[in-house]
């Protein structure tokens, strides 16, 4: 029988994941400091980062929990989460507010203080990667980040973006020693101009496997020392196993299913102290790489499906234990979040072609809805091949309203890696990470340098380049609002102002890339990254097989609206001129003189997420301008640069940085998010907005984020499930690339009655038909709130 | 061709027929059900609506309103004064609750069929099509409704008909060939109860039913299920035995009646019969289905 429901064990453990505090851990930032102070200008970079990591694993305090099978943390235990600060070096104040604020917060002692002021800063301060970036960037790029035209990526975290693959199982550290230790007598010192370059490479990756495995070590003894002091023999006996298991791995392949769990998290645990890399680390294809293992261990009689499930539940914990680090200023306003996006893909397809839904595939979507955790993100793949059963199984716990598992579209994945040159295999073998970022899983570094203001630009557009909120002239001079005789003139000078912003970004961006390839290598990284032991190249540095900048463009549901609204309301059906509506803007749209203008942009103009062709049209005109502007630009690793469609919770902060826009969208609100429709512009259901978002061409970006809402009763039964599965199939027909459904719950609905401007979209089940909550009644409104905790019955 | 009125055109319609839909709701029906859920959709003609809970007293619509029409009462709400009012919509686009509405718009067959051809490929995918719904679409120019028909059969598009049967014969047949599914109501076999509660009779709505039945269509009966008007055991026996002796063993729809329709009275100005009306209990609705279950009917279902 198979147990349904988490057992004791795995409640006591996420139990402690939820309700343990954030905190700061200190040691990581410590033990760094020492091994520079010892060993930098004696040996190269890459060798003084792997010396430091050595040092870390060497000496920080580790611990074991009461339960835990799968074992080692970043820091000390749950949520104790390390700072970084040869990226970014805090200040007191800082750290306080970390400790103060009342979301994300983490808590720092008053001795984590005095170490931080008294050691921390005195070294890092100068010689942080923020410090060299903040003074590398000139002025205009100084001004258009301020003004929130852009943000960028690596200003307090490292490049990562990164996900695991199969290789993690097929070969232990001691053989990837063997791999360097060829890679190194085969440098070419009589013609390579990199000779040295690539040999320090090699000898930091080296190092770097001693490190990791000294980590094991001290893992397997402590299980040991443990065993010896518990009473429990069931107990001791789990931990007599986890030392088993740490004497293999991580210095050898992975024997059994539960080694190649904890070999995948020993792995997590490198790549995620060796730096802070963005989005953690990721298992990717976690279904394909443990099916191996599972059928062996099942066979073998040292595995049923109840084991198999708490191991990977153990697991689950273990990232939900481990937020993401701390982060301030703009970057924390992008990604206001604990979540690490540390991000799991299941289903998909095989290397060969094959449906890649298995047993462990199932598995997965069991201990994605038994944990309900933030972290991992956890998303389905969804192919032509994948069995209706396992689609509408990941419907099913999606609909249950938080998120997740996201839908991805296996046949549009692919065709983006294709179209950005890779091989079908590596193609089949990538999938999606962070939110929806397209990668081969292994083979590729594709780094993700930062959002960009598609709305903001229009503003400044409007006011000759000038930014209204900064109070600076950022753009260029393209000409005031009222000098624009046609549409096609004011489009002509956004797109203007685009390529005029894009250039700074970029410029930034690539002198940054070089910035970390020269200061920041990640050796640990590279070692699991092909081609970085062949090339003798690292990560940062274009050592990976495929190497790819995104930039991800934010508010594509605003922009289209606001250029839509003047093409429509000025240009072409002439209802006001565009000085009145300047002025109503400037107004904020409010007050009784700009009240026609106000309900007309905002309700009586096409707008994008209606299938409606006039607004789609703008979309498509944007969205191409953009890609075009961006994709195929050199990014200083011999990779290219590529866009995606995705804000985090960027469109927030996007928001804030702008005045009214011509839309209806009242100033500092919120910007529409990933590729969905403005908050409120679609009112004609879920296939009108799959259809509008369906006319940009996902297969040119590396990703695009698509959110739907219905509440529960709208996607309740045997039905529900069925239309839902079905609105996904024709969502990935029509190539999109990405679905997450919103399934409302009763606070929602609290809050769209009392503020229904802003609900304009949600659809609600009412009794034999559906209908927009907005247009019904208070009391039926009630009586929806009050029925909708029980629809599933 | 008169052009009928519509009311509304609803996509993603996943209650009127099988899979994802899109649904066309025509305006005028001959029945006058107390409980109908949607009032607008009973007369024939546009009519104004007003959401008065919505409303501010704001007083935009009273300047914007060349007709004098217009005025706020004592409790700070719009009054319209029917009289007066012109339906030039002028006040709507300044009214910014949105409280303001025009039920009722026509358009061209081929704009209808565009619309209905752009969710094309949710149809393929879930097996779903286009629903003529109501008001009552039979009961609308049947000129129009054969070639908008026509052409959507042209389409591929399955085409289902959701009606209460009463009109002429004559629609059903000239219909038929291209319709895929008739979503048919029936309330009561009791005449008097059915004039009392439908104003009218249903022997023409059982005629229209057994046309349809002698001519193979494929119907799905649909029973709104009121307390105390049919959702008693006797009601339902005489429509099973009905079922049985006359159309067949055909899939069954019980739709628990809801009161969510009367705020719509409120805002077109008109009172609501039903309010003494009950929704039945869920025991009642099991009781229901059982029943048709035990003679016979396998597809049965609460809801739509």
């Amino acid at each position: 029988m198979e147990l349904r429901g988490m057992n004791e064990r795995i409640k006591k453990l996420r139990q402690q994941s939820e309700s343990t505090e954030p905190r700061i851990f200190m040691e990581r930032a410590m033990l760094m400091t020492d091994a520079y102070k010892k060993y930098e200008g004696e040996v190269s970079i890459p060798e003084l980062r792997a010396l430091s990591m050595k040092e870390i694993f060497s000496r920080k305090t580790i611990t074991i929990e009461d339960g835990e099978l799968i074992v080692g943390d970043k820091g000390a235990g749950p949520q104790s989460t390390p700072t970084f600060p040869e990226l970014c070096c805090h200040t007191l104040d800082d750290m306080r507010i970390m400790n103060d604020r009342d979301l994300i917060s983490f808590k720092v002692s008053e001795q984590d203080l005095k170490q931080q002021e008294e050691t921390i800063i005195p070294f890092w301060e100068k010689r942080s990667i923020r410090n060299k970036i903040i003074n590398s960037m000139t002025q205009e790029w100084r001004d258009c980040y301020e003004a929130g035209i852009f943000t960028e990526f690596m200003e307090q975290r490292g490049p990562g973006h990164t996900v695991g693959s199969e290789k993690i199982y097929a070969k232990g550290f001691l053989d990837y020693q063997a791999d360097i230790e060829k890679a190194l007598a085969n440098i070419d010192y009589l013609n390579d101009p990199e000779a040295i370059e690539k040999r320090d490479e090699l000898n930091g990756m080296h190092i770097m496997c001693d490190a990791i495995m000294v980590l094991g070590k001290r893992y397997a003894q402590l299980a040991r020392e443990m065993a010896m002091n518990e009473s429990d023999e069931t107990r001791k006996a789990e931990l007599l196993q986890i030392a088993a298991n740490c004497d293999v791995v991580p210095a050898h392949k992975p024997e059994t299913y539960w080694q190649a769990l904890q070999m995948y998290w020993f792995v997590h645990l490198g790549v995620t102290t060796e730096l802070n890399p963005w989005d953690a680390y990721s298992p990717g294809r976690l279904d394909q790489h443990l099916i191996p293992f599972y059928r062996k261990d099942c066979k073998d009689g040292i595995l049923d499906e109840t084991k198999a499930k708490e191991l990977l539940e153990c697991l689950w914990v273990k990232f939900n234990n481990q937020p993401a680090p701390p982060k301030v200023g703009i970057t924390l306003k992008e990604s206001s979040t604990y979540t690490d996006f540390a991000n799991i893909n299941t289903g998909g397809i095989t290397p060969d072609g094959e449906d890649g839904v298995n047993e462990v595939s199932y598995l997965i979507l069991d201990t994605m809805d038994e944990m309900k955790l933030l972290q991992p993100s956890s998303n389905v793949q969804i192919s032509r091949k994948t069995p209706m059963k396992f689609l509408k199984r990941a419907c099913e716990i999606s609909r249950k309203g938080w998120g997740q598992p996201a839908f991805y579209n296996t046949e549009a994945i692919i065709q983006e890696l294709l179209n950005a040159g890779k091989t079908i295999e590596d193609a089949r073998r990538g999938g999606t990470s962070g939110c929806v970022e397209t990668g081969a899983f292994g083979r590729e570094a594709y780094i993700l340098q930062g959002y960009f203001n598609l709305p903001k630009i229009l503003e400044i557009t409007l006011h000759d380049g000038f930014d209204p909120v900064a109070n600076k002239q950022l753009g260029l001079h393209t000409g005031n609002a009222t000098d624009y005789k046609s549409y096609e003139e004011l489009f002509e000078a956004y797109k203007k102002q685009i390529a005029h912003f894009a250039d700074i970004k970029v410029k930034g961006s690539n002198m940054i890339t070089r910035i970390y390839a020269k200061y920041m290598p990640a050796p640990f990284l590279s070692i699991i990254t092909d081609d970085c032991i062949r090339s003798g190249k690292d990560y940062n540095a274009g050592g990976a097989r495929y190497n790819t900048n995104y930039l991800q463009g934010v508010g594509i549901g605003t922009i289209t609206d606001s250029l839509a609204s003047i093409k429509y309301n000025v240009f072409d059906e002439k209802r006001f001129t565009m000085e009145e509506l300047m002025r109503a803007m400037d107004a904020n749209l409010e007050g009784e003189e700009n009240a026609l203008i106000y309900n007309l942009v905002s309700r009586k103009t096409p707008k994008y997420g209606n299938d409606d062709d006039y607004a789609d049209d703008i979309m498509k005109s944007v969205f191409q301008y953009y890609q075009k502007t961006i994709t195929g630009r050199p990014n200083m690793r011999n990779g290219q640069w590529r866009i995606n469609m995705l804000p985090t919770t960027c469109h927030v902060y996007f928001g804030e940085v702008m005045l009214a826009s011509a839309n209806g969208r009242k100033a500092h609100k919120p910007v529409s998010e990933g590729i969905s429709p403005e908050k409120s512009a679609d009112v004609n259901g879920p296939t009108a907005v799959i259809r509008s978002c369906s006319k940009m061409d996902h297969l040119s970006t590396g990703g695009t984020l698509l959110n739907q809402k219905f509440t529960p009763a709208v996607v309740a039964g045997e039905d529900g499930l069925t239309h839902m599965a079905n609105l996904v199939r024709s969502y990935f027909n029509m190539d999109g690339h990405h679905i997450q459904f919103n399934v409302i719950d009763r606070q929602t609905l609290i809050n769209a009655q009392n503020h229904p401007e802003d609900y304009r979209d949600l659809i609600v089940r009412v009794a034999g038909y559906s209908d927009h909550f907005r247009n019904l009644s208070k009391e039926l409104q009630d009586e929806i709130i009050n029925r909708t905790e029980q629809s599933f019955e | 061709m008169n052009y009928p009125n519509i009311v509304n055109i609803q996509k993603y319609s996943v209650h009127d027929g099988d899979g994802i839909r899109t649904t066309i709701f025509f305006k005028g029906c001959q029945l006058s059900c107390w409980w109908c859920h949607n009032p607008e959709s009973q007369n024939y003609f546009s009519e104004f609506m007003f959401d008065k809970e919505k409303c501010t007293g704001c007083g935009y619509c009273v300047k914007a309103c060349d007709q004098d029409a217009i005025h706020i009462s004592e409790e700070g709400k719009a009054i319209t004064d029917a009289n007066r009012c012109i339906l030039c919509e002028d006040c709507f686009d300044y009214c910014l609750q949105n409280a303001r509405e025009k039920v009722g718009s026509k358009y061209e067959i081929d704009e209808l069929v565009k619309i209905c051809e752009k969710d094309q490929m949710f149809y393929e995918e879930s097996g779903g099509g286009v629903t003529l719904s109501g008001g009552e679409v039979m009961s609308q120019d049947i000129e129009y409704l054969e070639e908008l028909c026509k052409q959507l059969h042209k389409k591929g598009f399955h085409i289902a008909i959701d009606t209460c049967g009463y009109a002429p014969q004559e629609n059903y047949e000239r219909l038929l060939p291209y319709v895929d599914t008739f979503l048919y109501d029936i309330k009561t076999l009791d005449d008097d109860v059915h004039q009392k509660y439908m104003g009218k009779s249903n022997q023409k709505i059982l005629n229209n039913l057994e046309f349809l039945a002698n001519h193979n269509a494929n119907i799905n009966i649909r029973i709104p299920v009121v307390d105390p008007v049919n959702n008693d055991e006797k009601t339902m026996l005489d429509i099973i035995e009905y079922l049985k002796e006359k159309i067949g063993i055909v899939r069954v729809n019980l739709l628990p009646y809801h009161s969510t329709g009367s705020s719509k009275y409120d805002k077109l100005g008109r009172p609501y019969l039903a309010k003494h009306l009950l929704v039945p209990s869920k025991e009642n609705m099991e009781m229901l289905k059982k029943l048709f279950q035990d003679h016979g009917f396998k597809q049965v279902k609460i809801g739509g």
